[in-house]
């Protein structure tokens, strides 16, 4: 982008001047390759066919934006049988019912006669309210689980207390079953 | 994009039909047009600026089409009309059929019959290389006088930047204050279950993809220099910091502590990130180098502490707490000391974001099951709600603090917003495909 000074243009056009935007094209290709310049710590997934195609268009300089995609890894491994891997949570509650005492306590028992083995304890929230707010309360719910457990002797070290906050709900939807659904904490073993 | 921006320039032929009529009519026939079924075309979207209240003070300014302008790829005097008038800053005025461009000289007694106090008239010109040519000249109806020009020589992939930077010009031309059409905005969708961060052009157009996942994507938020975006990935089934550049797409964990990592935000100078980790049990705040080091612990609360945001010089922090038995909105200094309440309406506030300017802090509340977007003026505490929507999120400012970006729902559908301080003009954006979320303005970048 170049400045034209106009007959009846003055200094004002000068602080208008748009340096070196003119220059655009050979940056615009650079982008375009630095594509395949994304960072090894991300797998680049092989292009779905609906992929929203990401805009490879030549663009202003330094407005080019390269496009990263990430493939989904993960995998859960097999913890006690027969042992209920979900908590659930009555609304804006974040303590244990009595009816999954005895699931927090099978964990337990599992996880001091077996002290290789870890878990990841993820706390979730219905969908109403803000998204960061309801991470921090998905994390209240998941260290519930996690101090009920540490006090019956399971090391802190097999444990970590995360949050989903409403991002994974169980069941979708705007009803009181769904919200019932979702305010819970899974057991996952890793 | 290539097909995409095709059927948009389709559209935006039939948009500028609309310029026939009175401002009113206008917007009458386009919520009408909303109701059978034009929703779906996206370029409808970015015209669909509402105005509401009284004594408004906008400037009329005629935007006439371009010369050149029919046969090229960017409708660019519907850009800048869309743009100033999300502003709430202008009002277009009726240049329906008339031709003027760079080169020709004011009737200035045609134009203020028409009641416009300023005009715009200029040229789109391909040049033999490929690229355009887009001038134009602001004249001052009124006094009948020259504001200037400028000439933009651009390809074709960034004619819309080059309608946003005439808006810019305009807008400061006219207003003495600094544009924002030209910076940039990052948003989250889902689609199925792919989640897209996009950097867009402040009106939501022009999306490029920076981060497709499988999983969720939340908390976007911009670097001071607008070369960084840090945000929330949850690619490891957990809660984990990245901050990413956008140019080139190389990413850095930021925080991924034992626990959850959420809620970035910058300090003014770039070198700092709070963020809220759960890392010694419950969420609280801390602050670390951006190029990495051991996090300091702001908050020593056994309460929920999190979503801070810097003051912009950097000496204080606004953070939400439910310290006092439900969610408020605090501020504490940089080093954690001295926390001090700031809502005191309602159960249930949170999101704060604090305008450059240091005037005004948007948030949202909660009101009888309704989140509703507030605006406080921070001098006097008084706050108001500018919204009549019920799920309002996210809320950030744009760079020169007169318009709020955030989302809401409209007939149960997310839309992206944005709206003047006083909640009297707003304007729904035109996103990329997908359910939208997680909106961050960016910085002014030069």
């Amino acid at each position: 982008m170049k400045q034209v000074h106009f007959p009846l243009l003055s200094a004002l056009t000068l602080s208008l001047t748009l340096v070196g935007c003119g220059s655009n094209v050979k940056l615009n290709e650079v982008a375009v390759e630095d594509r395949s310049g994304a960072p090894t710590a991300v797998s680049q997934a092989p292009a779905p066919a609906p992929a929203p195609a990401p805009a490879l268009a030549p663009s202003a300089a330094g407005r080019a934006v390269a496009p990263v995609e990430i493939r989904s890894a993960d995998s859960a491994a097999a913890g006690p049988a027969g042992v209920a891997r979900v908590i659930y949570f009555d609304y804006d509650s974040f303590s244990i019912r009595p009816e999954f005492q005895s699931a927090v306590d099978a964990h337990s028992r599992f996880l001091t006669s077996n002290t290789a083995r870890k878990i990841a304890i993820e706390g979730h929230t219905d969908e109403r309210g803000g998204r960061e707010y309801n991470l921090a309360l998905g994390q209240k719910r998941a260290e519930a689980v996690r101090r009920s457990m540490t006090l019956l002797g399971v090391a802190e070290s097999q444990i970590e207390a995360v949050s989903l906050g409403e991002e994974k709900p169980a069941q979708t939807g705007s009803t009181e079953e769904a919200y019932a659904r979702n305010r819970r904490a899974e057991v996952n073993y890793r | 994009m290539q097909s995409s921006s095709t059927a948009r320039a389709d559209n935006v032929k039939n948009d500028l039909s609309y310029a026939n009529f009175e401002r009113r009519a206008a917007l009458k026939a386009l919520s009408a047009a909303g109701l059978m079924g034009f929703t779906a075309l996206p370029a409808w979207a970015q015209f669909r600026v509402e105005v509401s209240g009284v004594g408004l003070t906008q400037l009329p300014i005629a935007l006439p089409l371009f010369t050149g302008e029919a046969q090229a790829p960017q409708k660019i005097s519907a850009i800048l009309r869309a743009d100033l008038e999300r502003s709430g800053m202008f009002r277009a005025v009726d240049a329906e059929g008339l031709k003027a461009d760079e080169n020709t000289r004011l009737d200035a007694g045609m134009w203020r019959q028409r009641g416009a106090d300023s005009v715009a008239t200029g040229s789109i010109t391909l040049l033999a290389d490929g690229r355009f040519d887009v001038r134009v000249r602001l004249w001052d109806v009124v006094r009948s006088q020259d504001l200037g020009g400028q000439s933009h020589v651009v390809s074709a992939a960034d004619l819309r930047l080059a309608a946003h930077r005439v808006a810019d010009f305009i807008y400061e031309k006219l207003t003495r204050e600094k544009g924002i059409f030209a910076t940039r905005i990052a948003y989250v969708t889902k689609s199925g279950t792919r989640f897209n961060l996009w950097v867009a052009d402040s009106d939501g157009e022009n999306a490029q993809s920076a981060l497709i996942s499988p999983e969720p994507i939340i908390s976007p938020s911009w670097s001071p220099t607008g070369a960084q975006l840090a945000y929330v990935s949850f690619e490891s089934r957990k809660p984990v910091i990245y901050s990413h550049d956008v140019a080139t797409g190389k990413r850095r964990l930021l925080a991924n502590f034992k626990g959850s990592n959420s809620a970035p935000a910058w300090s003014p100078d770039g070198r700092q990130l709070v963020a809220t980790l759960s890392r010694d049990g419950g969420s609280q705040i801390y602050a670390m180098d951006v190029n990495g080091s051991e996090p300091r612990r702001l908050t020593q609360s056994s309460s929920i502490d999190t979503e801070p945001t810097y003051t912009l010089d950097g000496q204080s922090i606004y953070f939400v707490s439910d310290r006092g038995g439900a969610p408020q909105i605090y501020k504490m200094a940089a080093n954690g000391s001295n926390p001090q309440r700031v809502t005191f309406t309602g159960n249930y506030n949170i999101s704060p974001a604090l305008s450059p300017d240091g005037r005004w802090m948007a948030y949202i509340s909660r009101i009888g099951g309704a989140f509703k977007l507030h605006v406080m003026d921070l001098a006097s505490g008084v706050s108001s709600a500018i919204t009549d929507t019920s799920a309002d999120e996210n809320p950030s400012f744009a760079p020169n603090s007169r318009l709020i970006l955030y989302v809401t729902q409209q007939q149960g559908r997310e839309a992206l917003m944005t709206s003047t301080l006083d909640g009297k003009v707003k304007a729904r954006l035109t996103g990329a495909v997908g359910d939208i979320r997680e909106p961050d303005w960016g910085p002014f970048t030069r």
